[in-house]
């Protein structure tokens, strides 16, 4: 029996009910992936990763998770009270929000709204102000200067992002990610990164570089600003930036998933088992970047974004809107 | 900067302008010396106009070990093993220098099997100091995976060097007149076996890693040093063969048995971190032919000459310089003719190396600082001896 959400009549229950299962989805996948991301690590590094804390390793984030929360709140002296701890909460339920309008599956999708995607993007654009609080508040210099660059890198590589994204939208002539999910097929032939691969190429590397992933990890790079925004953060105030990082993965691989990849859509399996397929097949690849490349200058990454990525978006959305004045 | 005066400025608005005196508008931050990236403990005084270098000064001396002074308090065999201390990645190198001027100033000859055992034992040190260094760099430059590769290949490198000397990483291996140890049986065809493996694992960083066009871009054109710069600074070893001087003192002061092998001094005339890469991976490649030249010419024969066991040496004075991973190393002992040195010096290529860096990190971004520290390959214990 697949749980179907759909079944709540008013749309607050549903929401309620939504919102506690995104919660438990965003921890409990927020712990696998943590064990996904030091085994794949481990063994890109000619290393067995996790091994001794249940079968392979498998309790590890467990283990992490609870030294994390046992550990005691420390606060630098001379930090902001309020704006030192607002920022990982900050940093945390926003994107918790953005998990809402996702379809998991077609009887899975707790908040279905017309402006979906709007609110994913608005939603995840909020993280930024968390970061800069984090810096700011923290009354460190590493922490400062990985604020800065958060903010210059945000305000970069939304632009090429927001047009890839509109590329599609305007192709679907919908902003719901249901909408757009079932508009494309169960076939690869039949997806949107398939028919349009310029903005998915564009979409992928702006979402590594808006969820700071390495090589774009600039605002914590680690040689160069120690841990960058979160350099003061200890225990659990470390361990919801270290979670909202996880989850915002998710969030971006899950709308890579719905907007180029045919969302829950496959043969034989059921819906939500495709979705998560296509979820982690993104989130692996994001994995193995991070452990195979340098990362990049600051300057070479605002290049990337302001001379090529947003250009590159620009021509594909007047490319999409071509097509669809003919084929329309 | 103009006083600031009201009155003209209601006058005209345009004659006071603001100009940021030399601490306003700047941020001082000091980089170490608990930081990922400066490699043990150096500490870096930064003056940053945004993320711009305005000016950074190296701060020395929280490693420091007295080697010096330890030289004149114990006697010449006591202090051998403070040599594998100074630079725990080219302890071989130090262990050289130092036997060489004690042999230099006793007169004491070197039987030939022991020359060719230090080169081999030297080079495959300085592969495994070079390997290091490779993968800390790349950790600078925020690539995690490489200094997995690096320590792979090392491991076996010290399997072999710890059948020979029993240690894994500060060695001391050497004494006056030789090396303590013969080696095994099997040392040659272990070598051989490592020069193969390395050979057919270098195509594989190129690809992977030297041909990155991230790591091209951090890397290029950043930290240009011309040969005046490092001559005026002392720079020696790769930091000076990037930048276009095929120096090496191997070559240019021909020590040990060194003239016998037959092998390339790789130079790259950019001056960049690019070419201080390029030269130190070239130079794994040199240190493998090296090798092979060793193992596969070594001799029979003493592995040490007879030094008396209390050693005291005649006065006098007597240096010797060798080639180690960093660049020149040099050990300059005086003796008064008494069982300790009378005095001591170590020559440590890092200090000058680092010495350059206040100048090649002016006007660049931090993560540029990062990438220059990295390329110019800092042992801090060696710097503050």
């Amino acid at each position: 029996m697949t749980p179907d959400l759909m079944s709540f009549d008013h749309p607050l229950t549903r929401l309620v009910v939504g919102l506690l299962c995104v919660f438990a989805f965003v921890g409990l996948n927020g712990l696998v992936l943590v064990w996904v991301e030091r085994k794949v690590a481990g063994h890109v590094q000619l290393r067995p990763g996790p091994l001794h804390v249940g079968p392979y390793g498998l309790l590890q984030p467990i283990v992490d998770a609870v030294k994390l929360i046992g550990k005691q709140l420390a606060m630098p002296a001379g930090a902001d009270k309020y704006l030192y701890w607002a920022a990982p909460l900050l940093a945390f339920a926003p994107v918790t929000v953005c998990f809402l309008p996702l379809p998991f599956d077609p009887a899975l999708a707790p908040m279905r709204l017309n402006t979906g995607l709007v609110l994913i993007l608005a939603f995840s654009g909020l993280g930024v102000l968390s970061l800069i609080l984090a810096g700011w508040g923290s009354n460190n210099k590493w922490g400062l200067l990985g604020a800065a660059r958060s903010v210059a890198q945000s305000v970069a590589y939304e632009v090429p992002l927001l047009l890839s994204v509109m590329a599609v939208a305007l192709t679907a002539g919908s902003l719901d990610l249901y909408e757009i999910t079932t508009q494309q097929g169960a076939w690869p032939w039949q997806w949107y990164g398939v028919k349009n691969p310029l903005a998915f190429f564009i979409f992928l590397v702006c979402a590594v570089a808006e969820t700071n992933r390495a090589p774009f990890d600039l605002p914590e790079a680690e040689s160069e600003l120690t841990a960058g925004f979160h350099t003061e953060y200890s225990g659990m105030g470390f361990g919801l930036f270290f979670l909202a990082e996880y989850a915002s993965m998710i969030v971006v691989s899950g709308v890579a998933a719905a907007l180029f990849l045919g969302g829950w859509q496959g043969p034989f399996l059921p819906g939500i088992l495709w979705f998560l397929v296509k979820v982690y097949a993104i989130l692996l690849l994001m994995i193995w970047m991070r452990w195979t490349y340098p990362r990049v200058r600051f300057d070479q990454l605002l290049n990337l974004s302001w001379k090529w990525l947003t250009p590159l978006a620009l021509i594909d959305l007047v490319l999409v809107v071509i097509v669809a004045g003919f084929g329309g | 900067m103009q006083a600031f005066d009201p009155k003209t400025l209601a006058q005209d608005p345009t004659s006071v302008r603001f100009e940021p005196g030399p601490t306003e508008d700047k941020l001082i931050l000091s980089m170490g010396p608990q930081h990922p990236s400066t490699h043990g403990v150096l500490r870096i005084l930064l003056e940053l106009d945004g993320e711009y270098i305005v000016r950074a000064e190296p701060v020395l001396g929280y490693v420091h070990r007295m080697h010096e002074w330890m030289g004149q308090e114990k006697t010449y065999f006591q202090f051998m093993p403070n040599m594998g201390r100074v630079d725990y990645l080219h302890a071989m190198a130090w262990n050289w220098a130092y036997a060489g001027s004690v042999e230099r100033l006793a007169g004491i000859e070197v039987p030939e099997r022991a020359e060719y055992i230090r080169v081999a034992v030297t080079e495959l040190n300085r592969i495994s100091s070079h390997l290091l260094w490779w993968g800390a760099y790349l950790l600078d430059l925020g690539a995690f995976t490489p200094i997995m590769y690096a320590f792979d290949d090392r491991e076996f490198l010290l399997d072999i060097l710890q059948a020979v000397t029993g240690s894994r990483l500060t060695y001391s291996y050497f004494t006056f007149g030789g090396v303590y140890n013969d080696v095994p049986e099997d040392f040659p065809k272990r070598c051989l076996d490592f020069v193969k493996l390395l050979r057919s694992r270098l195509p594989m960083y190129r690809d992977l890693v030297t041909d990155n066009v991230i790591l091209r871009g951090r890397c290029e054109g950043i930290g240009e040093m011309d040969v005046e710069l490092a001559r005026r600074y002392g720079a020696t070893g790769p930091v000076l063969r990037g930048s276009g001087a095929a120096v090496d003192t191997r070559r240019a002061e021909p020590y040990s048995v060194y003239p016998r092998f037959d092998f390339p001094i790789p130079s790259y005339p950019q001056g960049d971190a690019m070419a201080r890469y390029m030269v130190r991976m070239d130079e794994l490649e040199t240190s493998c032919s090296i090798i092979e030249q060793a193992v596969s010419t070594m001799p029979g024969g003493p592995i040490a000459a007879k030094a008396p066991k209390t050693l005291k040496p005649p006065k006098g004075e007597a240096c010797y310089a060798v080639e180690g991973a960093r660049g020149k190393i040099l050990v300059h002992v005086r003796s008064d003719g008494g069982p300790k040195p009378y005095r001591v010096k170590l020559r440590a290529p890092g200090f000058s190396n680092l010495s350059v860096f206040a100048e090649l990190a002016r006007g660049t971004l931090l993560a540029d600082a990062v990438s220059i520290l990295g390329s110019l390959d800092l042992v801090i214990p060696e710097i503050d001896r």
